[in-house]
């Protein structure tokens, strides 16, 4: 049997494409057959834009054949959250109120990843504007995680974690407002990274918490997540929040962490990211990837965050709270959905308002929208916004006094493995605490990655690595050093031990 | 059901009104707050609009440095403290002509505050009104009714939003109440909002014309039964969008708060409606401290804080303001101070200004545009500054007169060819030959032809009596269609008949 095209990372993919063995449309075309293959069961895509990748492609393979200097990933096809504005493609954030949505604009990533002459192989499936950490939450229906078709995926971006976990795509663009890159690339066996927030445009990402909301770079391995975060980051005008910075070697730090040790780099295992309620497999696979470090000559400290148990409850106050705000625009007058009023009432911008909202929006955005609302309100507002803004704030000192003493963190991604369909979605609260070791990094605005680190009952386990803000870097090279330790233990990457999918007939 | 009105000069004998004013000054920036859509009034609908002011998904905000520029040279001709650093917020509430439905702006971080303005009242005297604040926030857009009454949103059939106004930048400034106005708020409140136009238009920020929008008040006013007493409950009348119209709300609401609390009843917070036709206001939605807007700090923009030799450098280039020009003009005019307020109420110092710089003195400047000019002006419905003729142009003029090229009389027909675009002054006397003639060869023809016709003149001339002088040099006028030197002509009789 061929090994298809679909197995290459995107460094391989990109290679190939160089040297002229595969080309552009047929790097494509592969996917796009895999997709139709397999994407049935999974649902990964809410849209495959399968003309549109073909044209770009058709225009890198065109370019090659003249001779023209072409980006390193031209070529190379990617997969985008739909919470991503591309324009001329439906963007729905996975909510009816944006059904039919085509944005008249680009995300700047989006524009990145164009003029990398990347084709845009589809739109991917999410929680509804990124609410879940399981993509049940889904307007358009639930994605399968490919270890086992009856787990979730994790969420919010379940749908670009397994197109990239299953071959449908070699990289995927996510979003990560609380962990929607790193839990589902955890519980998918692939890695994902949350940037230093204002590493990554903001613009034209839909937004939901616009304070922890950041995009970043989803893949099968870490030197492939540095390339894409390479492409996606850098200085946009159009973000006020955006970091003007020149960007730093990301797949360098990535090569290099791949093939030297790690003499001199210290590792901090935070005691409040490590407590109770984790599954007793994933703490087990999470200190024998420490035994790891410390046999690459890294030196292993345990410290204390104090304020981290408090970064679950702050979340759950300033995420609504901006939650509640951003998502007002949609009332149904301007773009989306329009829900005239049925049960007589007069139509007035009020009662359409109230019929679109209450038909658009899912029942977990309702939830978040309500407690945001109420968290803002007058006299509840220092209670509980202003409190949880003091957390953010110890808990920003926390990790400036963990990284005066060490490099990185780590923890665990998630505390278990991917959890059954259906099994939490009556109960919020365990839903909610999913999240509980991802959150602090969103508070603080410090990069973040997720990578597998072995198996525990046939599922993924996820590895967290926790850098201070503008040193992304130091998670490629920990990260790459790592995956190369336990790649040589298993024999190639985690992924050959999902199980085949079966593909449609 | 409303209480009759208690007539205005009795309710200010027996009630102290406090007021304050809460002004919105467009700013003329080129592009709008937080996008690069035009800042233009008017054009087709949802023509000036980009992804941003329409509040399309995924977009974000960028402060445009123009405005922060602005709003900072308005903080300090309000002679305000610039914050070292403020934050915008998000003010949350739902209505279609905001596209996000949240306005960007500030809450308790304003960019300005602590000021004042001295504002000079019809009288000359100055009335010191205190400033709370001065902040940055985004406009929304337009809505229109249609199929209502008169455009009212009550029986309304639809209604049609217009986003080109949405995000312009705007800086609403806010008053401390305004304390010891006494039986003039209403004056004070006037003259107030004329003085924030005037400081706009002259440090270069805005347009600030009242009827086009650039400037909106919304006025409030309590009473109390002294002014020692605590202040009284307060109504806002919004959108008062004339001069004359702020006058009269609150002459209006003074009187309809006296005979509310004569009654004995309290006076019930609201916002009011004004009613342009009879000067009248009447009740607009509940206002009180339950409003909750949801406040918080926009989390897509950064805190603004301005370099502080950045704000020194644009203290550095304020122009000087508007009542310390006023003040020295006045006195370098050596006006009347009744003079002097006709002028400045005529829109005619900026005028005068030009011309006395063009080398004119400032009573020939005032003759011009307060008397002729005005005149015209009048006739014609149009502001002084609309007429089609420079302060340059009337320079030239009077110099031609002062020359003595020209008398005043012919003065008058060449400013005819001005106003009709004949060119400038100059021009026009060539065009039309208007020049004085004082050659005296010809002027002398023309006396001794107008001697010859009144012969018995020359006797009584002799014999003293003046009078007779005058109908000769009438005489000469008209036989040389009036550009004859006046003077001269005078001159060249008295020679004739004397020898």
């Amino acid at each position: 049997m061929v090994v298809s095209n679909t197995r290459f990372t995107a460094a391989e993919l990109a290679t190939q494409l160089k040297i002229g063995t595969v080309s552009a449309v047929e790097a494509v075309q592969c996917h796009l057959d895999r997709i139709d293959d397999v994407d049935g069961d999974l649902h990964a895509f809410l849209h495959v834009s399968a003309e549109e990748a073909l044209a770009t492609a058709r225009e890198v393979d065109k370019d090659r054949a003249a001779g023209v200097d072409l980006p390193p990933l031209a070529g190379v096809p990617i997969a985008v959250k739909d919470l991503i504005c591309t324009k001329g493609i439906p963007t729905t954030a996975a909510s009816r109120i944006l059904e039919g949505w085509i944005p008249p604009y680009d995300a700047s990533i989006v524009r990145n990843i164009k003029a990398a002459r990347m084709p845009i192989l589809g739109k991917t499936n999410l929680d509804e504007f990124a609410m879940g950490s399981s993509t049940e939450h889904s307007a358009f229906g639930d994605t399968h995680n490919p270890w086992d078709l009856d787990r979730i995926p994790g969420g919010s971006g379940g749908g670009s974690a397994v197109a990239v976990a299953s071959y449908e795509a070699p990289l995927a663009i996510g979003t990560d407002t609380g962990g929607s890159i790193r839990g589902p690339a955890a519980f998918t066996g692939t890695v994902g990274v949350k940037p230093t927030y204002g590493s990554v445009s903001r613009y034209g990402c839909i937004a939901m918490a616009s304070s922890l909301d950041q995009a970043g770079p989803v893949a099968r391995n870490v030197l492939d997540t540095a390339l894409l975060h390479e492409v996606l980051a850098g200085y946009d005008p159009r973000d006020s929040t955006s970091i003007n910075e020149p960007v730093p070697a990301y797949a360098d730090a990535a090569v290099h962490g791949a093939t030297q040790d790690l003499k001199g780099v210290k590792v901090g295992v935070v005691l409040e990211m490590v407590g109770n309620g984790f599954q007793p497999g994933v703490l087990a696979r999470f200190y024998e990837s420490l035994t790891k470090l410390q046999n690459m000559g890294a030196e292993v400290v345990n410290l204390s965050c104090p304020s981290f148990p408090f970064a679950f409850d702050a979340y759950y106050l300033i995420m609504p709270a901006e939650v509640s705000s951003n998502l007002a625009r949609y009332d149904g007058m301007r773009y989306g959905l329009r829900v005239e009023p049925t049960d007589g009432r007069p139509v007035t911008a009020e009662s359409v308002t109230m019929a679109t909202r209450g038909q658009g929006f899912g029942e977990e955005v309702k939830r978040r929208i309500i407690l945001g609302t109420y968290a803002l309100s007058a006299g509840y507002y220092d209670a509980f916004y202003g409190s949880a803004q003091q957390v953010r704030t110890l808990i920003q000192r926390d990790f400036a006094a963990a990284f005066d003493q060490v490099d990185v963190l780590v923890s665990p991604t998630t505390p278990t493995t991917a959890f059954k369909l259906g099994e939490k979605l009556d109960d919020v609260l365990a839903m909610y605490l999913g999240d509980v070791a991802t959150i602090p990094a969103n508070l603080a605005g410090v990069p973040a990655l997720s990578m597998p680190n072995g198996i525990d009952a046939g599922l993924p386990t996820g590895f967290q690595i926790i850098a201070p803000a503008k040193e992304d870097a130091r998670l490629y090279r920990v990260g790459a050093a790592l995956e190369a330790a336990l790649e040589h233990q298993w024999g190639g990457p985690l992924l050959d031990q999902a199980p085949e999918l079966t593909v449609a007939e | 059901m409303e209480t009759a009105l208690v007539p205005y000069e009795d309710a200010v004998k027996r009630y102290d009104p406090v007021i304050g004013i809460e002004v919105h000054v467009e700013l003329s920036t080129k592009s709008k707050m937080f996008c690069g859509a035009e800042n233009t009034a008017g054009g087709e609908p949802n023509t000036h609009v980009t992804e941003v002011c329409l509040g399309l998904p995924g977009t974000l905000p960028v402060l445009n440095r123009t405005a922060l520029e602005y709003a900072i040279r308005l903080g300090l001709a309000l002679n305000c403290t610039i914050a070292p650093s403020c934050r915008f917020a998000r003010k949350n509430y739902f209505y279609p002509d905001i596209p996000k439905n949240y306005q960007t702006s500030q809450s308790d971080e304003p960019i300005a505050s602590d000021g004042y303005v001295d504002v000079i009242l019809d009288d000359g005297e100055t009335f010191r009104v205190p400033i709370e604040r001065a902040h940055m926030e985004e406009d929304a857009g337009k809505n229109t009714h249609i199929g209502g009454d008169d455009g009212r949103i009550h029986g309304a059939l639809y209604s049609l939003v217009d986003y080109n106004r949405a995000g312009v930048p705007l800086v609403e400034i806010v008053t401390r109440p305004i304390e010891g106005a006494g039986d003039r708020a209403p004056e004070v409140a006037r003259k107030y909002v004329e003085t924030l136009r005037d400081i706009a238009r002259a440090i270069d920020v805005s347009e600030a014309r009242m009827e086009r929008g650039q400037v909106r008040a919304d006025v409030n006013l309590s009473l109390r039964p002294t002014p020692e007493s605590p202040l009284g409950t307060r109504t806002e009348t919004k959108n008062v969008n004339s001069f004359r119209a702020i006058e009269s709300a609150v002459r209006y609401e003074v009187s309809r708060h006296a005979a509310v609390l004569d009654s004995g009843q309290p006076v019930f917070q609201e916002t009011r409606h004004f009613h342009e036709e009879d000067g009248s206001t009447s009740p607009g939605r509940a206002k009180s401290d339950a409003d909750d807007y949801r406040y918080f700090p926009e989390p897509d923009l950064v805190p603004v804080a301005p370099d502080p030799a950045w704000v020194e450098e644009i203290r550095a280039g304020l122009p000087e303001m508007p009542a310390q020009r006023r003040a020295r003009l006045h006195k370098a005019w050596g006006y009347t101070d009744a003079e002097m307020r006709d002028v400045v109420n005529a829109g005619a110092l900026d005028l005068i200004d030009a011309t006395t710089a063009s080398g004119v003195t400032a009573a020939a400047a005032r003759k011009w545009w307060m008397g002729e000019l005005s005149r015209i002006a009048k006739q014609g419905d149009v502001a002084l500054d609309q007429l089609n003729v420079t302060p340059q142009q009337i320079g030239e003029l009077q110099g031609l007169i002062d020359a003595g090229t020209i008398n005043d009389k012919i003065g008058r027909q060449v400013l005819d060819g001005v106003l009709a675009g004949e060119g400038d002054p100059v021009a026009v006397v060539d065009k039309r030959g208007l020049k004085v003639v004082s050659d005296d060869g010809a002027l002398l023809e023309a006396v001794t032809a107008a001697l010859a016709a009144e012969p018995d003149v020359v006797d009584k001339v002799k014999a003293g009596n003046m009078g007779p002088v005058g109908a000769i040099i009438g005489a000469v006028m008209k036989a040389t269609k009036g550009q004859a030197d006046a003077k001269r002509v005078r001159e060249l009789i008295l020679e004739q008949i004397n020898g």
